[in-house]
């Protein structure tokens, strides 16, 4: 049986702008799942990104506010200075703890609070880098059933946080950005099967 | 039964017993962070499972302060969002001073680097000895921390950058004693602080505020306790007085937000209406 799965989680450092601006712009408008994304930034980066990511990718990309509900073919991006998890409730909440994988946001918090609410039906990706954070997360990913994409170091920018998590765990997928955005048009869900009950949220 | 659920109705108990033994109660936390941290905790301690913590735990206080210790995030620094601390001083203070005494409550202070970047502000401002600082946390230990006024010399490099990008009118260096590895602050801007316990989940309000800082706390609540804490603060709030959450919490959304106009919507800063 096909699995249906629920969201896919992103993490990316060094040259993720572009790698973003490639992977995402190749989505389609109605891509039926929701994104989450931690780009690494400095604390006082401003919400510059969201934005210019939002104006350039036919998806709707926003930086992510506490208590945000997760919704299907939205992409969220994490707020410098703050870690982003998600909630079993299907909501997002923010951190201020301190770094993790010397990250905040950290790779590793999304991708483990995601893989312990999405399990199985979580997509988890891991994009150019020059440091080790999402490894672990990625790992945490595989752990709960999940699937584990990378993008092949050859085509990255920076190449370590790729290689790091390839290293770390049994990788399903090692893709260049345009083989990544064919796959996950591959394995999302068609829109009419997707329509989930709507959650409660508090 | 999934392993993962084991530990969720583990960990579920074991919140249960800690706010039935000490009082504390987290079930209103928010799940993720709060369950990054119990395992965090787990990892370091001698335990190997939440059920094997909890006869311990709920005996032994000393097992129930590390716990503590390990799940309240006391994360801070001084002029924490220099661009926040910029805007209170030109757009808050100017109304404060036209009061002749000013109260104001710091929900959640942590270590103190919040109240005392407020006094060195206030102070500047020409406001000492005109107002009244109440900075409390739930945590004990950091409010003791937060009242001996010493930090990390390390820390003042960056509190310099942030004090000087905040808009500061003086020489930072000023403001503490070097001593080996530590900075003393002065005692100019203690004296107008009172540092005390108080816990957001239930305890009661602060009257007649003129000024409710509550910044980066919220964000670990779950929707419910949030509401509460915002009912507390708008409780406390004297009508005209302000309101500053953390960068990433609003009023948006939210009843209570219509009791109040943004000063600086993107800072968070917000003015309690008078009618
Ligand atoms: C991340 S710190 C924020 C410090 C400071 N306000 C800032 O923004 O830099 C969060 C603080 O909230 C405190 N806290 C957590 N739960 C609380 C509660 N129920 N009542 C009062 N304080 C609480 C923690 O002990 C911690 O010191």
């Amino acid at each position: 049986m096909r699995r249906k799965f629920e969201a896919v989680a992103i993490g990316v450092s060094t040259g993720g702008v572009h790698a973003l601006q490639t992977l995402l712009g190749r989505l389609p408008a109605d891509f039926p799942l929701p994104i989450l994304i931690v780009q690494h930034m400095r604390a006082d980066a401003g919400s510059g990104l969201a934005q210019l990511l939002d104006e350039c990718c036919a998806l709707c990309v926003k930086e992510a506010d506490e208590q945000d509900e997760i919704l299907p073919g939205k992409a969220y991006l994490a707020p410098p200075n703050y870690h982003l998890l998600v909630e079993r409730e299907g909501f997002l909440s923010l951190s201020a703890d301190p770094h993790v994988s010397f990250a905040r946001p950290s790779v590793d918090v999304l991708f483990e609070s995601a893989a312990e609410v999405f399990g199985p039906q979580l997509i988890g990706i891991v994009l150019t880098g020059a440091n080790f954070d999402g490894s672990l997360g990625l790992k945490a990913i595989k752990q709960k059933g999940g699937i584990a994409i990378v993008q092949d170091p050859e085509d990255a920018e920076a190449r370590q946080m790729p290689q790091a998590a390839i290293a770390a765990t049994e990788v399903d997928h090692i893709l260049a950005l345009n083989g990544i955005a064919a796959l996950l048009q591959k394995l999302a869900p068609r829109r009419a099967a997707m329509a989930r009950g709507t959650r409660e949220t508090g | 039964m999934k392993r993962d659920d084991v530990e969720d109705v583990e960990i579920r108990l074991l919140l249960e017993g800690v706010q039935q033994i000490y009082g504390y109660d987290f079930r209103d936390y928010a799940d993720a962070s709060i369950k990054r941290r119990l395992n965090h905790w787990l990892a370091e301690s001698e335990f190997d499972t939440f059920s094997q913590a909890q006869s311990q735990l709920l005996r032994d206080r000393g097992v129930f302060e590390s716990l503590l210790r390990g799940i309240t995030v006391n994360v801070t620094e001084m002029f924490r969002d220099p661009a926040f601390f910029r805007a209170v001083r030109e757009q808050v203070v100017p109304f404060l001073k036209t009061y002749p005494f000013v109260k104001i409550w710091h929900a959640g202070c942590a270590t103190g680097e919040e109240a005392y970047s407020m006094a060195i502000l206030l102070n500047e401002e020409g406001m000492s000895g005109r107002y009244r600082m109440y900075a409390t946390d739930i945590n004990e230990a950091v409010l003791q921390k937060a009242a001996d006024g010493v930090m990390p010399i390390a820390e003042m490099q960056r509190s310099t950058r942030n004090y000087q990008k905040g808009g500061g009118t003086a020489s930072f260096a000023d403001y503490y004693t070097a001593r080996y590895d530590r900075a003393i602050l002065s005692s100019a801007l203690k004296k107008d602080i009172v540092f005390a316990p108080h816990n957001l989940a239930v305890d009661g309000e602060f009257g007649e505020m003129n000024l409710v800082l509550c910044r980066n706390v919220m964000i670990y609540f779950k929707p419910a306790l949030k509401e509460r804490c915002l009912r507390l603060f708008d409780s406390s709030l004297l009508p005209g007085g302000f309101l500053c959450l953390g960068l990433k919490e609003t009023l948006e959304r939210r009843k209570i937000g219509e009791r109040y106009e943004e000063v600086a919507a993107n800072l968070r800063i917000y003015r309690k209406r008078y009618a």
